[in-house]
């Protein structure tokens, strides 16, 4: 199947010389929800701005549903909605006029029930006839969300959907991401918050400096960087890790009640056996054992740690 | 080209239009109607003709070019620069849609809601003046040319302008006194000759002239200058708009 977006060697340099996207590719399935994770300055608005026609790329081709976004701007647009990371609306508008209009500019014919749908989808049907300004910041992103749906896009871009809102909030927002995942859409968003690609995507893209550092399947990056600690609590607490379970794999907790093992899961042997025989030859007594998989942001950590060094 | 998106854009600026009716829509009116008790009224009886014409008829011309230049361009610029403060300018950029739908959907808006404006106020002065239309057409024809050209032209500025100051600072500084010098409120043959001659590098006499030819059939400048003049100043600003949509100044980096 070939792929919805396809971006190749994307450039992108600001009059200024600042070089926000250095060669960039990167191609997206149907039905996918990529998460694109970077700190701030990364180069993730930039990307998205230039598949949307925001902003002009320096160099670098990009096709959406296989068309040019230069040379068949009109189609490849046709295909993407665009929620932005601001909140920017017209704020005296009602709610469903900024809706019909989104869908006009994309030269869909006025339809009522359509928008009804998107707007229902959205628990915003009962606010149709509020001004904007009159809407919470929840609401608001609700609002921009539903105009971007409004000529049925196949690819929605998020551009940090839940930058600067509360918990309760953006797993509301994660719920509506399922939702149009759900119904066909793929989705492509940017964030800083890991968890956020952990709880929602099903690949993960690491950003930084304008450079796409990896891209891949949320589990296997998971899984091939993945580490786990195997943690040891003790019945009695001791002052240093005996002689001969010492190696760099080993450390002890800093109130001496947890010897903490840490191996690679991708190893056929983990140490795991060898270990506890140790434990239970140096003579100590378990109290309790859990593991511990390292989380997307130790594996963010150090991918952009390493990009730094 | 994308017709649904122009008449989009076209429909979202007239309900601001209406919406906002106090400010885009009375506020000009009343003002003109108050030029026509003082100057119409009041103080234009007092005046003689002018080519023989009573005063206060004389000064109707000018007064809806007065109108609808500032109208055309305060619509224009404001329509297009108000997306660009509250930052809603993104859609039109992504939106399959080229520049020539958002000029067309912009300053069709903004000239039509002009010439509403001019119509209601030469509706308005027959309430206050005895006046008549010689050829009602090419006066058509004038006003709407005129609504499209400035509202061309305020396009421009509200791209161009980065603040509301510099929003307002073209219209207040440059368009108002050459739109009063113009010949608004006088016949140009009635100024000195030195200023006669300065008045003939005021693009606004030409617009003033025609329009008020088409009312009188008496004009300051022969009536196809004027036209010629109101044509080059469209391509000007047609030219203006192609270099910015081609170079995306301003809009897109």
């Amino acid at each position: 199947m070939s792929p919805i977006v396809s971006i190749q060697t994307l450039h992108k340099s600001y009059d200024d010389g600042f070089e926000a996207l250095k060669g960039v590719s990167l191609e997206i399935e149907e039905g996918e929800i990529l998460a694109l994770l970077g700190p701030n300055g990364a180069g993730k608005t930039t990307l998205i701005s230039t598949v949307c026609g925001i902003t002009t790329a320096t160099s670098g081709t990009v096709t959406v549903g296989g068309h040019d976004i230069i040379k068949d701007f009109r189609a490849a647009r046709s295909l993407i909605g665009l929620v932005p990371q601001e909140i920017n609306l017209e704020p005296f508008e009602k709610v469903i006029n900024t809706v019909r209009f989104s869908r006009g500019l994309y030269g869909k014919p006025r339809d009522d029930a359509a928008i009804e749908k998107v707007l229902r989808s959205l628990s915003l049907w009962d606010k149709k006839d509020a001004r904007i300004h009159a809407l919470s910041g929840g609401m608001k992103r609700r609002v921009l969300i539903a105009k971007a749906l409004a000529h049925d896009p196949r690819v929605l871009f998020l551009d940090e959907p839940t930058a600067g809102v509360d918990v309760e909030l953006r797993r509301d927002m994660w719920d509506v991401v399922a939702d149009l995942k759900a119904s066909g859409v793929t989705i492509i968003l940017t964030t800083h918050y890991i968890e956020e690609a952990e709880a929602i995507a099903d690949r993960v893209g690491v950003i930084a400096k304008g450079e796409l550092l990896l891209v891949e399947k949320k589990t296997k990056l998971m899984k091939r960087m993945g580490q786990k600690q195997l943690e040891v609590q003790l019945a009695e607490k001791i002052d240093a890790v005996p002689a001969s379970l010492r190696s760099d794999a080993v450390t002890l907790s800093e109130d001496g009640c947890t010897l903490i093992y840490t191996y690679d899961t991708k190893r056929e042997r983990t140490g795991i056996t060898k270990l506890l025989s140790q434990v239970a030859d140096a003579g100590l007594v378990l109290r309790d054992l859990s593991t511990r998989q390292s989380s997307l942001e130790d594996i963010f950590v150090t991918l952009v740690r390493e990009d730094a060094a | 080209m994308n017709w649904t998106a122009i008449q989009s854009i076209f429909v979202f600026e007239m309900f601001r239009f209406f919406r906002t009716i106090a400010q885009s829509f009375l506020a000009p009116v009343i003002s003109t109607s108050l030029y026509f008790v003082v100057f119409g009224a009041a103080i234009g009886s007092r005046i003689q003709e002018v080519d023989g014409i009573s005063y206060g008829a004389f000064i109707v011309p000018g007064l809806i070019m007065l109108t609808v230049i500032t109208q055309s361009i305060s619509n224009a610029s404001f329509g297009i620069y108000f997306p660009k403060f509250i930052g809603t300018f993104f859609e039109l950029l992504a939106a399959p849609i080229s520049f020539i739908e958002i000029v067309v959907g912009y300053v069709g808006a903004a000239a039509v809601k002009a010439l509403i404006i001019g119509l209601i106020i030469l509706a308005t002065s027959f309430f206050f003046v005895d006046i008549s239309v010689a050829h009602p057409f090419a006066m058509l024809l004038f006003l709407v040319l005129t609504t499209i050209s400035f509202a061309l032209f305020g396009f421009i500025l509200g791209i161009w302008a980065g603040n509301f100051e510099q929003l307002q600072i073209v219209p207040l500084l440059i368009v108002t006194p050459l739109v009063f010098l113009g010949g608004s409120f006088y016949s140009i043959s009635m100024l000195p000759p030195f200023w006669q001659t300065v008045s003939m590098f005021n693009p606004v006499v030409y617009l003033i002239s025609g329009f008020r030819w088409a009312f009188f059939d008496t004009a300051d400048v022969p009536v196809v200058i004027s036209l010629l003049a109101i044509a080059g100043f469209t391509a000007l600003c047609l030219g203006v708009i192609w270099w910015i949509f081609r170079t995306g100044w301003r809009i897109r980096q």
